[in-house]
């Protein structure tokens, strides 16, 4: 079942990058795969839940190993191509020698040591569930949503079969990835990933794509340097080459915390953290699907996913303290600059850096509760964040634009996809919604464990992150007499995942206290070895239920309350005399002005001229000052 | 847990009248201040009488709904703050209440009402620091974060807490709307943007407002006696003294200080939280 879920998609892929013409074979095709892949899935997780929630295969793989070395080195012949082609030869130079340090380990035989290839125990389900359904419910979107990207930009060259089979190639790589426990097979799933998201960045061809897709590659192929370097040193000096070992042995052995804080470091690679953001931002010039992959199912959570299982061994070292130290400067600086963005897709790219800091830094404190937060983290954020991009990619096509300033408004223009955004934008931050309880319960972890730099960060990003979601959602509530309603042009397919998606958020904030105490407490309990107990009591639970309720039953409350009176309704106060649709006014010479609202940006303060640089600097001497500490302390 | 069913029923149905009457005392001294008469203690309770006899004038439908969430949440705040649960989640009660009146006041689209709903967004930006910061200094203190823990320490939790009190009181001055802070909207006449936040409200749906407002000036001034009592009588004397004072305080900081530019209220904010209310966690910590 496993082979099957990873070796799959890489079929489909295949079958779809071979059927160029568009068509309604094609789009059955993709409904068929994305339908095969869901049940499938499911399937899997269910009976490895029925059967105990945990398994071990594969210790002996020869022929495979060879396999994926020739995979590695035809991921070097393209990287190599495009980088000759584009005039980039870093990045050529980056991939040459972490294949050649890989293939030397493997054919020399100093790599081949007995251990189990795949490792399944709960928490790869919950991630096999958010890359499973929320990445297919990405494609099913992304077929409708192409065929209008393409009528609207018809400058670009058409070529969406390469890039459906790039989502699912995405697909397989992720769930290689997360089933993997020897780390070579990571690793190679790790640089698909990479130059997977490469090729989906650059799929315009345009100048900035270009660009943007190279930026990606490099600060991936670092992370991946990392990632190598990590590889062979374990397997040399510590003669292990599996995960879990590591993580074992990293909570014994005072020099293990070179290869855990190198494989960290290509986490904080992969997730975006300062000072490697910067690619994820420029993710942003390819079509929407693309970045709802990126952001939320795949690609960075890669990089929580893999620090998360480095926690154990990150606790209360010098790793740690890296991880941590990044990732709460990143939630803290993130969301200020979050603050000064207009564009809407970008302000979720934000969010995103924001939201992955916060998970690294749950990471990195290495205790129970807090890695119970960043679980969640990854679940609801994974979840929420889909939901919003979709849902502004489907407003982009139907306004016209992204920007949240148009967006002014939009409960009247398109109701429908407006209640679907505030359904997203409450997931994001809001009590008594998802993220919120995470984002308590790490709070509570960080106190815990005197952690008072991180609480400091905690705090202020929480009052940045309130400030610039609250600012779009009262942006969509604004109501302009005499609007017109959109023609909603959100194809059928697009619907099924904003729907499903929306579904979904609820939903998890309705069952989190089952997903915790059937999936997460028993994983946390074998990852720690200690009694867990339960992170938010139920007394909570309940009260945030009803607070839940009390949102749902509101409307009724206020026929109520309002005593049954006639309001009425009039239009609002300019200053001058309203001409009679909220747009324009007389003012005091008789002539009608134009007014327009618009919401604050505080560029002179939280821009990225002001802030970018600083931040980036100060987070790259951290980074940097750190892992040299670290790493010259073991030696 | 019946003193916390007496003192939810208590809140619920006199948390308007402590409020209304707060307010009132509070205008009296302020004219006092001012060398003025000033109007009957009694004075609010007139004006919102009246509100509620007038017919309200609404620009949207959505307006009133989202009124009434706030005055629902505020309300849900307090009974969990005085059901003696947890801190935490009475402030994020207290924000989504915040939310729904900055979205009340943003659908009106007009330029008064959402420039005030872009400084009540500032203001709740500047004050939840500190507010997230009292929670945690109270968790450190009594190890708990329920109220009722907290409530019944030994040691008042300001002996632990005497940097995040001067905080608590410092955000507070930006919560009652006073100046220097009172930027979203004003309890004075000298306000440049008419009423910003509440512009585009009037009559009975005004009149919720004003109530909400009162049932919030309880609740923030109960979390003032929180860092004060320690389950004995002069714990609760000592809390009581505690609230006046504060109350008092703002009135007087109100009455000093000239109304400040948005930044200044940020920087100055952010900045005593980080000092008064960093150092204090910090210390806490490290005597743990």
């Amino acid at each position: 079942m496993v082979i099957f879920l990873i070796v799959f998609p890489f079929f489909c892929a295949l079958v779809l990058a071979l059927k160029k013409k568009s068509g309604l074979v094609r789009r059955i095709l993709q409904f068929t795969f994305c339908g095969i892949i869901v049940v499938a899935d499911l399937y899997f997780i269910v009976t490895s839940l029925i059967s105990g929630g945990k398994a071990q295969y594969f210790p002996e793989t020869h022929m495979v190993d060879r396999l994926m070395l020739v995979g590695e080195w035809l991921l070097l012949i393209l990287i190599c191509y495009y980088s000759f082609r584009y005039k980039k030869y870093y990045c050529a130079v980056l991939s040459v020698i972490q294949t050649g340090l890989i293939t030397w380990l493997e054919l020399s035989g100093k790599a081949e040591i007995v251990g189990y290839h795949i490792w399944i125990d709960r928490f790869t389900l919950i991630m096999a569930l958010i890359v499973g359904v929320i990445g297919c419910l990405i494609c099913v979107y992304s077929i409708g949503y192409m065929k209008d990207y393409n009528s609207h930009h018809s400058e670009y060259k058409d070529r969406r079969s390469f890039f459906f089979s790039m989502l699912f190639a995405f697909l397989g790589a992720m769930f290689g990835l997360i089933f993997s426990n020897n780390l070579i097979w990571m690793y190679f799933f790790w640089e698909i990933t990479s130059v997977c998201s490469f090729l989906l960045i650059g799929y315009n061809g345009s100048e900035e794509a270009v660009n943007n897709s190279f930026k990606a590659l490099w600060m991936n192929l670092l992370g991946g340097l990392g990632f190598a370097v990590a590889i062979a040193y374990s397997v040399l000096e510590l003669n292990i080459v599996c995960l879990q070992d590591l993580v074992q042995v990293g909570t014994q052995v005072e020099i293990a915390i070179i290869p855990v804080i190198l494989l960290a470091f290509a986490g904080l690679t992969k997730s975006a953290q300062m000072p490697f953001s910067g690619w994820l931002l420029g993710a942003m010039v390819a079509p929407t699907p693309t970045s709802a992959l990126l952001h939320s199912a795949t690609m960075v959570k890669a990089g929580v996913y893999l620090l998360i299982r480095l926690a154990p061994a990150l606790a209360g070292n010098l790793a740690g303290l890296m991880v941590t130290t990044i990732g709460g400067f990143t939630f803290l600086a993130a969301s200020m600059l979050a603050i000064s963005q207009s564009d809407g897709k970008k302000v979720l790219a934000y969010s995103t850096i924001s939201n992955l800091g916060l998970i690294a830094a749950c990471a990195g404190v290495g205790a129970y509760e807090a890695v119970w937060a960043g679980i969640f983290l990854i679940m609801f954020h994974a979840v929420s964040k889909s939901l919003l991009f979709l849902n502004t990619g489907a407003v982009e096509n139907s306004l016209g634009s992204r920007n949240v300033e148009d967006m002014h408004g939009l409960i009247v223009k398109l109701p429908g996809l407006a209640f679907i955004m505030i359904i997203g934008i409450a997931g994001m931050f809001l009590a008594p919604f998802g993220m919120l309880i995470s984002k308590w319960a790490a709070l509570k972890a960080f106190i815990d464990t005197n952690s008072v730099l991180l609480v400091i960060f905690l705090i202020y990003g929480s009052a940045t992150t309130l400030f610039y979601w609250t600012k779009w959602l009262s942006s969509l509530v604004a109501v302009h007499h005499y609007s017109d309603r959109l023609k909603n042009i959100t194809k059928k397919s697009e619907w099924v995942a904003l729907i499903t998606l929306s579904v979904m958020t609820v939903t998890l904030c309705l069952t989190f206290p089952f997903v915790s105490s059937n999936l997460i407490e028993p994983f946390l309990q074998d990852m720690f070895h200690q009694e867990v107990t339960a992170v938010i009591s139920n007394g909570n639970i309940f009260i945030m239920g009803m607070m839940l309720c009390a949102i749902l039953v509101l409307p009724l409350a206020v026929r109520f309350l309002t005593f049954g009176k006639k309001h009425k309704i009039v239009m609002s106060y300019m200053g001058g005399a309203n001409t009679g649709d909220d747009r324009s006014f007389t003012d005091s010479f008789g002539n009608e002005k134009k007014m327009y609202l618009t919401n604050w940006y505080m560029e002179e303060w939280f821009g990225e001229k002001k802030m970018l640089k600083p931040s980036l600097i100060l987070s790259t001497a951290g980074l940097v000052v750190l892992m040299i500490l670290a790493i010259g302390g073991a030696l | 847990m019946t003193t916390a069913i007496a003192l939810t029923i208590g809140f619920i149905i006199l948390g308007p009248f402590i409020g209304g009457l707060l307010e009132g005392m509070d205008r009296v001294v302020c004219a006092r201040m001012q060398g003025r008469q000033g109007p009957p203690v009694l004075q609010p309770f007139y004006d919102i009488y009246k509100l509620f006899n007038k017919q309200s004038i609404l620009v949207n439908n959505i307006q009133d709904l989202l009124v009434c969430g706030f005055l629902v949440f505020v309300v849900f705040s307090g009974v969990l703050f005085f059901m003696g649960e947890d801190i935490l989640l009475v402030f994020f009660a207290l924000t989504l209440a915040e939310i729904f009146m900055v979205m009340s006041s943003a659908s009106a689209n007009s330029p008064y009402s959402s420039m005030g709903a872009q400084r009540e967004l500032v203001q709740a930006m500047t004050y939840e620091p500190m507010l997230l910061l009292t929670a945690i200094g109270f968790y450190i203190a009594a190890e708990s974060f329920r109220v009722d823990d907290i409530a019944r320490t030994d040691i008042p939790a300001i002996v632990y807490l005497p940097g995040i009190f001067l905080g608590y009181v410092f955000i507070l001055t930006i919560k009652f709307r006073k100046s220097p802070f009172d930027l979203s909207t004003s309890h004075h006449a000298h306000q440049e943007m008419v009423r910003g936040l509440t512009t585009e409200l009037s009559g009975n749906i005004l009149a919720l407002v004003e109530v909400a407002e009162w049932y919030e000036t309880v609740l923030l001034l109960g979390v003032i006696g929180l860092f004060f009592v320690n389950g004995t009588w002069w714990g609760l004397v000592l809390a009581l003294v505690g609230i006046l004072v504060s109350f008092f305080f703002e009135t007087f900081v109100d009455n000093v200080f000239p109304r400040v530019h948005w930044d200044t209220m940020v920087k100055s904010t952010w900045m005593f939280t980080l000092i008064a209310g960093g150092i204090n966690l910090f210390i806490l910590v490290l005597i743990r």
